[in-house]
């Protein structure tokens, strides 16, 4: 791991492995955007100096091991529990900032209660909700937000909505909650994406230090591996149909939030 | 020495509030007791009920079959535990709502026009005192005057406005009693 | 300290203000609500942490994460909220974080009654949840044992970093009866959390608490390591009661509320010159086999009595082991057991056995 201790007097770090992530490998398939969206929250939590009293809580899903690779306090919750649980350590310990990190499996199906009055309440947490339309760790099964007509393997003539519902807008749906104070839609499939899903990300840590309330950045991310695509391909199918239904940017920000986005 | 004394009406009597004056008076006499809520047989024979037992060893059983006394507010009650009371034992019979007289003649009864009597002194509120105060002095467990410090001591801050005439219910009670 | 005549679920919830409860989550269900009212007014006055939560597997969780936060937590249920938190014990049990639950049971199975039951006896004992694991089972059998075994609870779970759980039958909650409360113990501050809580990783590598363990070899090193504790605790918390057991010929074992009404039964066969004697379970696990395996040598005959269709007796004839004759008597749906129908059950086995 480079650090600033390797770097020659006369040269100016501008890109370095951050801090809140350990030299780990992951286990996560080429191509997928887990690591992008981990480095991204690692990132975040070193520009706000906050690695030393940040928590952060696993979900089961793909991200189930995602203790393994932030280096910061961890604990991994049971399927949906995840905002349950970083209500217990946030109400204990209100100094910590803590983080929740969820797929849709887990945070639009199992775990809807939790997410939802989580979010009701206003807790003084973040939820990095990873939407990648697909259950990623069980092997491509339909998720609560697989789109009409996708085919998985527990949907293999598509998503018949008839038959399974609708892919659910978790943005749109957390974002009308009196307790939510930042809830936005971002997507990591290209560098200006990235580089907005990151200001999020920022601002939303932001929006929990500064006390205002519950905040959420749903990510649209892919699954190359269960989508049966190559890693470009995806990326592509993501912002060809993903997109159009999820739309990107804001359901919500409040007051509050706004005036704090405009300090910095 | 164990009495079990049984407190039986409607909702809204008192009789739970009965019940634990008498379990507070008695503690602090120095006994050892329990109260315990709608529990136990005849559990349809009355909507509000608890068994006080009183005791100067330490209580196995918080529930009895055959209590040695019993207060009856209401038809349903009289009906339900006018057989359970133990032979020898005190029986409490709020005439006021109880027109029937009891079939136990191995039982001291007292017939007490609890709510009339009440009315008297103002409130139909206090006729569960009125059967208390006629129950404390018919089985002498306890001196009148500890049920009244455990009043004192222990009524609510919102029910303090009735204390003189709680107290003032139950010495009526027990004069009845005396008769 | 003086006497003072406490109701059962506020009893508990007092002993475990004193005992130091930093966060209570909880949901109302009945028959144990007032222990979720009271701590409602209470813990927030002393600057402490009240929730109520959405549901009961909510709750639990949210213990969870205080409990992986190093702060003394609890919650408590009913029978039916109680099978919702299962998925959470197991996950304490596995992470190895202290956490007290309450179960004052109600009768059962399905949505049952509100009556008081003692039908969740294999499922605290036996099965809490998925996985090898017992939490430390207490049940108290009078309000003062309430108020000292909740404050057990906390210092049992903390000492060996498992889930303690206080089980009675809802009546107890309901009961008065005089019992002294201890005085109260300061909240151990924020900076005192011990050194594998989820604290920030100030100076110090991060703490990781999971219940996760792909490898098999690791996970089965886990089970052994938790197996291992449980044998520290089987060894060193048992406790029962005992009464009238020097001569006993007939031994009456039973647990919670019916204990107590058994020690009425011990004293009215007594008087009727038989030689009757009790023990009382304090600890539902560990169970007090060995003693019980003692008396049996001794004693003609046992009867277990509960307030279920047999669940303590497979644990008594675990420790007896045919060593002598063990009947059984039950009430079920929310009947209480009471000692005039008992007493004939250990007449009949005095002239059978």
């Amino acid at each position: 791991m480079a650090t600033g201790q390797d770097i020659p007097p006369d040269m100016e770090p501008v890109y370095q492995y951050p801090e809140s992530l350990t030299s780990r490998f992951t286990h996560y398939c080429p191509g997928c955007t887990h690591g992008v969206i981990h480095r991204l929250i690692a990132e975040v939590i070193d520009e706000l100096g906050i690695r030393e009293r940040t928590v952060g809580v696993a979900p089961v899903g793909c991200a189930v091991l995602a203790y393994d690779y932030f280096n910061l306090d961890f604990c991994e919750a049971a399927h949906g529990r995840a905002p349950a649980m970083a209500t217990g350590i946030k109400r204990v310990s209100p100094d910590t900032v803590v983080f929740t990190y969820q797929g849709d499996g887990d945070l639009a199906a199992i775990g809807t209660a939790e997410i939802i009055h989580a979010a009701n309440r206003g807790e003084l947490i973040t939820t990095i909700f990873v939407n990648n339309a697909i259950y990623g760790m069980t092997g491509g099964q339909m998720a609560p937000t697989t789109l009409p007509g996708q085919v998985t393997t527990s949907s293999p003539g598509g998503r018949d909505v008839r038959m399974a519902g609708w892919p659910i807008k978790m943005a749109e749906l957390i974002g009308v909650l009196p307790g939510a104070a930042y809830v936005t839609r971002q997507a990591v499939l290209d560098v200006p994406g990235i580089r907005r899903a990151k200001q999020a990300i920022r601002l939303a840590f932001r929006v929990q230090l500064a006390g205002l309330g519950f905040s959420m950045v749903e990510i649209l991310s892919t699954c190359n591996t269960n989508w049966g695509l190559s890693p470009l391909e995806a990326l592509e199918w993501a912002k060809a149909h993903m997109v159009p239904y999820y739309p990107l940017g804001d359901t919500k920000v409040a007051d509050a939030v706004r005036a704090l986005m405009e300090q910095a | 020495m164990q009495e079990e004394i049984l407190i039986s009406g409607f909702g809204g009597q008192g009789t739970l509030f009965a019940g634990q004056m008498l379990a507070y008076a008695a503690m602090d006499a120095g006994f050892h007791v329990t109260w315990i809520p709608s529990y136990g047989p005849e559990i349809r024979g009355g909507r509000s009920r608890c068994t006080v037992i009183i005791s100067d060893q330490e209580i196995g059983s918080p529930l009895v079959r055959h209590p040695s006394a019993a207060i009856v507010m209401s038809i349903p009650s009289m009906e339900a535990f006018e057989p359970a009371v133990r032979p020898g034992g005190v029986l409490v019979v709020n005439a006021s709502l109880i027109p029937m007289r009891s079939q136990r003649p191995d039982l001291r009864v007292l017939y007490v026009p609890a709510l009339e009597m009440a009315m008297e002194l103002g409130s139909t509120r206090v006729a569960n005192m009125i059967c208390l105060g006629a129950l404390v002095q018919a089985m002498s467990i306890l001196p009148l005057e500890t049920i009244e410090q455990a009043m004192d001591r222990y009524l609510g801050e919102p029910h303090r406005q009735w204390l003189s005439l709680n107290k003032e219910a139950l010495r009526r009670g027990a004069s009845l009693a005396m008769q | 300290m003086a006497r003072e005549l406490w109701e059962g679920n506020m009893a508990i919830a007092e002993a475990a203000v004193r005992a130091g409860l930093e966060a209570f989550f909880g949901y109302p269900i009945t028959p144990q609500t007032e222990i979720l009212e009271y701590l409602s007014r209470r813990l927030p006055e002393l600057g402490r942490v009240f929730l109520q939560a959405e549901s009961e597997v909510a709750s639990i969780n949210m213990v969870y994460g205080a409990a992986c936060a190093g702060a003394r937590v609890m919650t408590s249920s009913s029978s039916p909220g109680i099978s919702l938190m299962q998925e959470g014990f197991s996950y304490i049990a596995c992470s190895e974080v202290p956490a007290v639950v309450v179960n004052l049971m109600r009768g059962g199975p399905g949505l049952g009654n509100v009556a008081p039951s003692q039908g969740d006896y294999f499922q605290a004992v036996k099965m809490a949840g998925h996985g090898d694991f017992h939490p430390i089972v207490l049940a108290p059998g009078s309000i003062q044992e309430a108020i000292d075994l909740t404050i057990l609870a906390f210092d049992l779970a903390d000492r060996y970093r498992t889930l303690a759980m206080i089980v009675a039958d809802g009546s107890l909650g309901q009961m008065m009866e005089p019992a002294e409360m201890p005085p109260m113990r300061p909240v151990r501050p924020p900076g005192e959390r011990p050194p594998w809580a989820l604290t920030g990783a100030r100076g110090r590598l991060p703490n990781v608490i999971t219940s996760l363990y792909l490898a098999e070899e690791d996970l089965e090193q886990v089970n052994l390591r938790l197996q291992a504790k449980l044998r520290r605790i089987a060894a060193n918390e048992v406790r029962w009661k005992e009464y009238a057991t020097d001569d006993a010929e007939l031994l009456i074992v039973a647990f919670g509320t019916v204990g107590r009404i058994c020690q009425t039964v011990v004293r009215e066969a007594r008087a009727k010159g038989l030689k009757a004697g009790l023990l009382r379970p304090v600890t539902l696990w560990p169970f007090p086999s060995t003693r019980i395996a003692e008396l049996a040598a001794r004693v003609r005959g046992m009867l277990v009595v509960e307030m279920n269709a047999g669940q303590m007796l497979e644990d008594v004839r675990l420790a007896v082991e045919a060593r002598c004759p063990v009947r059984f008597y039950g009430r079920l749906g929310g009947m209480i057991p009471l000692p005039d129908e008992i007493l004939p059950q250990l007449e009949a086995m005095d002239a059978e056995v």
